[in-house]
């Protein structure tokens, strides 16, 4: 079988298979992003036991392996009386542990912000919440797209594990050919090439873009 | 925890804690490799040679922006598609060390951009050959820059060892699911399987800060 | 570089009064910037020159050619004799290889304005780091080189200090030992006080001071020091635009500058201090 008619007869497959992996890729992007900026601004809280929780859901999501958290949400959550489906449980896993990433990206960038703006801030007078959304966090946002960016190709490389509990992604696809086929090559080669044009040609240009766009609406462009 | 049973927890204990042994040695064994092999890398984006560092950039690119446990699967079944076969301890090793040398290279490639340009122009202006310029001049220095990501990619590549379950390496994840399929229960199994996840990273990323003040010190750049 | 055979250049200069270093026809371009125009300079052996000029005129550009830090666009440098980054071949000269540059550069000995200590090693690790591995003396008498190169800078107490742990001036004290470590023919010294505080300068020139006074070492100095250049020089060349606008005795350069550039310049300088 050449590779032209492998893709003819299987193309489809990888098709579907790229679009629950994008789908998995959005929904547990949003889910790490909310996270993200609730775990990051906890870190930063004035009170120990906020503090704290946001500092023990951190280290236990970056302490223990993606599919550790993977497989316990989605087998041993339901003795818990949680029971997500699976299509479900693998985004939230996803989510949940970049996001646990993404927090000390939020913390440091606010971090960043000059203890002069703070102060700015304060100097109008501004409520602890007015000063945090109107002047630090947009000009932390921007400091931390770059690394945004690279959190975000974790993040879809991340998706992947999600074959393991069966949902349909692109690795679960190519792994069911590989299986009926035996074509090892051409079924994972062709996926790996899907997911690095992903990454390379769809997320790095977006954010890309991205920290275009906000650079200038903030004038610093 | 209402369902938690402890009998069955001391039961497997002993299981999962020799399967650490064998994560362990996992997680060594790729790091060793991808150190070694992520500054052949760096290396050979320096060289003089645009065709090179451009094939190795894009390399590197390609590994670290697609799946490792894609990975996994492609280096353990390609082989045998063209009549090698590799045990599943090789291609896990092989894939492992693959991808986190791509990570280490850029690692190191930040690190030894980092040295001054006046760093090797004293070097030349001395005559070092090339090679004492690297490895007593140049690398030395890169090292310090370089030690907190590769201390955050060693417990990085600890935690993914549990992807090499997928082609049969008996480390921890693989006995999990053993455990699991042969008794119906996944609460322990996997719970421990975090626990001693978490017993065992956190500790080490706090060795590894220690251990990057330690190495400052000892080259008199603190 | 030149890739081609140069064909009008001698393959060596001979004579009795063969200078240290020729600059002959010597042109450097960055893109469409010529810093360094058809340079024509000898420096005999044992000779203090000292370059001045105002910033960019190419005096750093000089030196780093010579240390073969920068390649050559035209024109062919001399050293002792030989050409420096080409050598015969094709019944001319050709660009060199690695083995013969490495075997010309041992002439050179360079300080940097910033130092350029190697901070990982102590003083005399700095020091002892090129006749060790590149002349391969034994590790004995480099000691006794690089202790004796330290005690004449002044620095015999701090040989076991990382560089991290002295002060500027010391640091470039270190770095002319280190230098000098290497028994180049040629040192050149790029505005090598020019980091420093003010209080430390003279730390650093009286132990240029001392070299020229004791040692027969064919030098080039890049300055901003007028005084002191007019102290110690055997003669003064002011660079403007990539060429030398006026050379001489520094006490004719300094006391009565024919060109109007230089009185300018002079006039400028004097203005500023
Ligand atoms: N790597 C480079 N690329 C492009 N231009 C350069 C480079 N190095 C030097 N130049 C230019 O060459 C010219 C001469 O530089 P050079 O450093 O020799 O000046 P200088 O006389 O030492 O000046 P200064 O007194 O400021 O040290 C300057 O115009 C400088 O901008
Ligand atoms: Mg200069």
């Amino acid at each position: 079988m050449s590779y032209l008619e492998f893709l003819a007869e299987f193309g489809p497959r990888f098709v579907d298979g790229s679009v629950v992996t994008a789908m998995q890729t959005v929904l547990a992007a949003a889910l790490a992003i909310a996270i993200a900026v609730a775990m990051g601004l906890m870190r930063l809280s004035r009170s120990v036991p906020v503090r704290w929780f946001a500092t023990v859901y951190i280290e236990i999501f970056r302490g223990t392996s993606l599919l550790v958290q993977l497989y316990w949400i989605f087998f041993v959550l339901p003795l818990f009386g949680i029971s997500l489906e699976k299509f479900t449980a693998g985004f939230v896993a996803v989510g949940m542990n970049l996001g646990a990433y993404g927090a000390e990206l939020v913390r440091g960038a606010i971090l960043s912000v000059p203890k002069g703006q703070w102060e700015a801030a304060l100097a109008l007078n501004m409520s602890p919440a007015k000063r945090m959304i109107r002047v630090i966090f947009p000009q932390a946002f921007l400091n931390m797209l770059p690394p945004w960016g690279n959190l975000l190709i974790e993040l879809l490389k991340g998706t992947a594990l999600v074959s393991l509990i069966s949902v349909a992604d692109l690795m679960f696809e190519s792994k069911q050919i590989n299986s009926t086929t035996f074509l090892s090559a051409q079924a994972f080669g062709t996926a790996l090439v899907i997911y690095y044009v992903m990454s390379r040609f769809v997320i790095t240009p977006f954010m890309r873009w991205l920290e275009r766009v906000m650079a200038r609406k903030m004038g610093r462009a | 925890m209402f369902d938690w049973r402890w009998d069955f927890t001391f039961e497997i204990l002993p299981r999962l804690l020799l399967a650490t042994v064998n994560t362990l040695m996992a997680a060594g064994a790729g790091y060793a490799i991808a150190v070694v092999l992520g500054l052949v890398l760096a290396l050979a984006q320096r060289t003089p040679y645009r065709a090179l560092t451009y094939a190795v950039r894009e390399l590197v690119e390609f590994i670290r922006s697609t799946p490792l446990v894609l990975q996994i699967f492609f280096v353990f079944y390609v082989g045998p598609q063209f009549g090698i076969r590799l045990a599943p301890w090789t291609a896990g090793m092989i894939a492992i060390g693959l991808h986190y040398a791509a990570y280490l290279s850029e690692v190191y490639r930040g690190g030894l951009e980092s040295v001054p340009k006046g760093q090797w122009e004293a070097s030349l202006a001395l005559n070092l050959s090339p090679a004492r310029t690297y490895f007593r001049i140049i690398i030395p220095q890169a090292l310090p820059p370089s030690l907190a990501g590769m201390g955050n990619y060693l417990v990085g590549i600890f935690k993914d060892t549990p992807m090499l379950s997928v082609i049969g390496v008996a480390e921890l994840m693989h006995t999990a699911n053993a455990i699991g399929s042969e008794s119906y229960r996944f609460l322990e199994p996997y719970t421990l399987v975090g626990v001693i996840f978490l017993a065992i990273s956190l500790p080490t990323a706090a060795l590894i800060r220690v251990f990057e003040a330690w190495v400052r010190r000892q080259l008199g750049m603190s | 570089m030149t890739k081609e055979t140069l064909s009008d250049f001698p393959l060596e200069l001979e004579g009795a009064d063969v200078p240290m270093v020729r600059f002959s026809k010597v042109t450097k371009r960055y893109g469409d910037l010529t810093v360094l125009d058809s340079l024509d300079l000898d420096v005999a052996e044992g000779e203090m020159v000292t370059i001045i000029g105002p910033s960019g005129s190419g005096k750093t550009t000089v030196l780093r050619m010579l240390m073969t830090l920068e390649t050559i666009n035209e024109g062919v440098i001399y050293v002792d004799g030989k050409p420096l980054t080409h050598m015969p071949g094709n019944g001319g000269l050709v660009p060199a290889d690695n083995r013969y540059l490495r075997k010309m550069r041992a002439n050179i000995g360079m300080c940097f304005q910033h130092f350029n200590l190697f901070p990982h090693m102590t003083a005399i690790e700095n020091c002892m780091e090129g006749p060790v591995h590149v002349l391969g003396l034994p590790k004995r008498e480099a000691r006794e080189r690089s202790e004796e190169l330290l005690e004449m800078v002044g620095m015999a107490d701090k040989r076991d200090q990382h560089p991290s742990r002295l002060s500027g001036g010391q640091q470039q004290r270190v770095a002319i030992a280190r230098a000098l470590a290497m028994r180049p023919k040629v040192m050149l010294f790029d505005e090598v006080t020019s980091a420093l505080d003010p209080e430390v300068i003279g730390e650093v020139t009286n132990v240029i001071r001392r070299l020229v006074a004791e040692h027969n070492l064919t030098m080039l100095m890049v300055t901003h020091q007028m005084g002191f250049a007019k102290d110690i020089s055997d003669r003064v060349c002011f660079f403007f635009g990539g060429r030398i606008e006026e050379q001489g005795k520094p006490e004719d350069l300094f006391g009565n500058p024919q060109r109007e550039r230089t009185q300018q310049f002079l006039s400028a300088v004097k203005e500023a201090s």
